[in-house]
């Protein structure tokens, strides 16, 4: 991961020019009103940078998947502005993939077809989608379960062929919404590795809900403190933390566990009790 | 010692089925009634049918009306679902005449039917289709209406244009229900065939067990509403079993 | 459906359909199927009639009578079935093989040895409708979460208090889908039944009517049959939502 691009606290109107020096994505001012009158987002403002990862994080029920889905065009905004390169969102597109949390793979179809799915969707001749499919199904530690269905793997797993599905696509932007909240904690941390290790080959930028403190500190370059709903933006950080030294050496530096401090003290006045 | 025998499903069954038989003969030794035959009686006279082919011929007569009403019934009533699990207009029009046709003894329009189909295969098919109809539309509908959010959220994120979410995400995922409707269908269109022989016009296996009944040779009798109970069955079992076979549950959507 | 921004509730599908019965019956164009407002007067015609009060009190009592048994019969023994295994797969195969084979066979055996009367057709409905009560109800004790269980176990429950406080309410929703599944086919049990007999209850009134070519008379028993059953079940359906809606975190 690169700070390539340093964040601006304040955002300014588009010029509508596509900037490739500017943010990958900027939020403005989302407001979101559930049918029912719940009021999930209130003024939601920040800017994700270009090629870096940024985590959502906040108490439960902030509103955090929604604004991903907002950016994802999957959930209309009630007002406000979201923009990729500077064109506002009104649909998914192909220029974002998104990880869901509950997997949401096909139970009828293999591996191979449900990480080329994105793919077959487009239109992909079937050899030169499953090719794809297949050097993805590798990259995300799966090469030998092409052809297993869902149920035959666990839940670490399955979210593997999720990540699969959406590099395949090569969508600049990678959406995440709280990817690892149902795999166990062992796995978890396997997998954030290989997350790490696998965008630093692949130049994405990706955006990733999480609820747990600990997770966005370990992989994010900026996070994203949200408040309780009707959320706002409570503070943007870029912890920076170093991660030369090996996972073990990160999770035990002092700058690690700073932060996460920070962030718990942060969040602790939003919690319900 | 049943415990034990849990464990050994066929032993289990084998000494359910000689339990329940062997009730049915104490029965009609007592006799509960005259009418009442033993079972032994019974199975001497269904063997007998079998042999001199009285079971071949009636139910080659009750087959037909069946198959061509159940045929019908699954590609209308399947096509009918899909339009109405699709389109919300087609829903508000249809679903409710269909939940209220399941809800309802329908079987007393059968009346009616000779003054429209006369007598012939044309009213059984009518009996099947109105029988059947039901369960297959509103399955298929089910199926199609209750596809899991995050698969059609998948498919918007992932860009599927109308036709192939339907086609690739919709139907697979409905494919298991509407299957079961089938097979709930063919139990109901057996119910139709059979209630169509005994009030419309005497065939078929409806047919024998009138006749046996007029003649009151209850021994026949018993041997035929047995046979159309095992015949049921047997056909619906199977279909059960390739249901498990083409759509396991665990590739099913939750 | 919408109509200029109001939701139109489904039901209301029906008048459409009951508009073009009324239509197709103007025109004339069924012999069978009277205008809908004709079938409408019809029902002070049929109603008050001394045929139609004893129809519906004989085929009422036959219903009551069979679905009691049916309950009393389809509970117990569907609870067994879901208590114990060995029960369970010993029941399983004749509950299954009766739940979904056409029953409607059976009813010239229970005219031969029932005869005409009220006792067939009570047979009729318990036979139609006691196979999916135990179904249901096996299927409903076998989901209660064995957490469940065994807290109420560690706690101390007795049999009784485990039977009443847990299981009955844990399994709640599959038992009521059972009673609601259970009428249902009740009500077609005893309208077949009758249909067959051919000499009494409303199954006597519809053959009178469709062989005197009485149709508006036929449809509005129809329409009341109809009614009730739907009603019936509805009325059942109504707790089924209000209990699945914390049945949804079992």
């Amino acid at each position: 991961m690169t700070n390539r691009t340093s964040p601006t606290s304040e955002p300014t109107m588009s010029d509508g020019v596509r900037d490739p020096g500017g943010p990958a994505v900027r939020v403005v001012d989302l407001a979101k009103v559930f049918a029912g009158g719940v009021r999930a987002l209130d003024g939601v403002t920040f800017d994700i940078p270009r090629g870096e990862l940024t985590s959502i994080i906040g108490p439960s029920g902030c509103g955090k998947t929604t604004t991903l889905k907002i950016i994802a065009g999957l959930v209309d905004a009630t007002s406000g502005l979201v923009e990729v390169d500077g064109t506002p969102v009104t649909e998914p597109g192909p220029d974002r993939a998104f990880v869901f949390q509950d997997f949401a793979l096909m139970p009828w179809a293999t591996v191979l077809r449900n990480a080329a799915f994105g793919l077959e969707l487009r239109g992909v001749p079937r050899k030169e989608r499953e090719e794809t499919a297949r050097e993805y199904v590798v990259k995300v530690g799966l090469a030998g379960f092409e052809d297993a269905y869902p149920h035959q793997l666990s839940g670490g797993m399955r979210q593997r062929v999720g990540l699969a599905r959406a590099l395949a696509v090569d969508a600049e932007i990678l959406l995440m919404d709280e990817p690892f909240a149902s795999v166990d904690e062992q796995i978890r941390r396997k997998f954030q590795e290989d997350l790490l290790r696998l965008l630093s080959e692949e130049n994405k930028t990706v955006i990733f809900v999480t609820h747990s403190i600990e997770e966005a500190v370990y992989v994010s370059d900026q996070i994203v403190i949200m408040t309780r709903a009707p959320s706002q933006v409570s503070k943007v950080v870029r912890p920076g933390v170093d991660r030369s030294g090996g996972s073990d050496h990160i999770r035990r530096s002092p700058a690690y566990l700073d932060w996460v401090e920070r962030i718990w003290a942060e969040l602790q006045g939003y919690l319900e009790t | 010692m049943a415990a034990a025998a849990a464990g050994r499903p066929w032993v289990l069954r084998a000494a359910s089925i000689a339990f329940v038989l062997g009730l049915w003969e104490w029965g009609g030794t007592v006799p509960v009634s005259i009418a009442f035959p033993k079972c032994s009686e019974t199975l001497v006279a269904f063997g007998g049918m079998i042999a001199d082919g009285t079971f071949a011929g009636a139910y080659a007569e009750t087959a037909g009306p069946l198959i061509v009403g159940v045929a019908l019934t699954g590609v209308g009533g399947v096509l009918a679902g899909l339009v109405m699990g699709l389109s919300p207009r087609t829903e508000w029009l249809g679903l409710p005449v269909f939940i209220v046709l399941q809800a309802s003894p329908s079987a007393a329009i059968v009346p009616l039917i000779t003054y429209i189909y006369g007598i012939g295969f044309a009213a059984k098919v009518f009996a099947v289709v109105l029988l059947s109809a039901p369960v297959i539309v509103l399955n298929s509908y089910r199926g199609i209406a209750n596809t899991p959010r995050s698969l059609l959220e998948m498919s918007d994120a992932f860009l599927a244009s109308r036709w192939k979410r339907i086609w690739k995400i919709v139907i697979p995922a409905g494919s298991g229900l509407i299957f079961a409707g089938l097979r709930l269908g063919l139990a109901q269109g057996f119910t139709g065939a059979v209630l169509a022989e005994l009030l419309i016009t005497p065939t078929g296996v409806g047919d024998l067990i009138t006749f046996y009944r007029s003649v009151a040779d209850y021994p026949r009798m018993f041997a035929s509403i047995l046979s159309i109970i095992v015949v049921a069955s047997v056909s619906v079992t199977l279909l059960q079993r390739l249901e498990l076979r083409l759509f396991r549950p665990e590739m099913r959507p939750a | 459906m919408e109509l200029r921004g109001y939701r139109v509730p489904m039901a209301f599908s029906l008048l459409v359909w009951f508009a073009l019965w009324e239509v197709i019956g103007r025109l004339e164009l069924v012999s069978l199927i009277p205008p809908f407002t004709d079938v409408l007067l019809a029902f002070r015609e049929v109603v008050p009639t001394a045929d139609f009060v004893e129809a519906a009190t004989i085929t009422l009592q036959a219903f009551v009578i069979g679905m009691a048994l049916s309950f009393v019969l389809g509970f117990g023994v569907g609870f067994a079935m879901g208590r114990n295994r060995a029960v369970g797969s010993l029941m399983g195969m004749w509950v299954n093989i009766f739940e979904s084979s056409p029953l409607t066979a059976i009813v010239p055996a229970l005219m031969a040895l029932l005869g005409f009367g009220l006792p067939t057709m009570i047979a009729t409905v318990f036979l139609f409708s006691v196979w999916v009560i135990a179904l249901d109800t096996q299927v409903g004790v076998e989901r209660v979460s064995s957490s469940l269980v065994e807290m109420a176990r560690s706690f101390g429950a007795s049999k009784r208090a485990l039977y009443f406080q847990i299981l009955l309410r844990a399994a709640l929703p599959e038992l009521l889908a059972g009673i609601r599944l259970g009428l249902i086919r009740g009500m077609k049990g005893v309208v077949i039944g009758q249909l067959l007999i051919a000499v009494v209850g409303v199954g006597y009134l519809f053959e009178l009517y469709s062989r005197s070519f009485l149709m508006p008379q036929f449809w509005a028993l129809l329409i009341v049959l109809f009614t009730f059953a739907f009603l019936a079940s509805e009325a059942v359906a109504y707790f089924e939502r209000k209990v699945s809606f914390y049945a949804s975190s079992r």
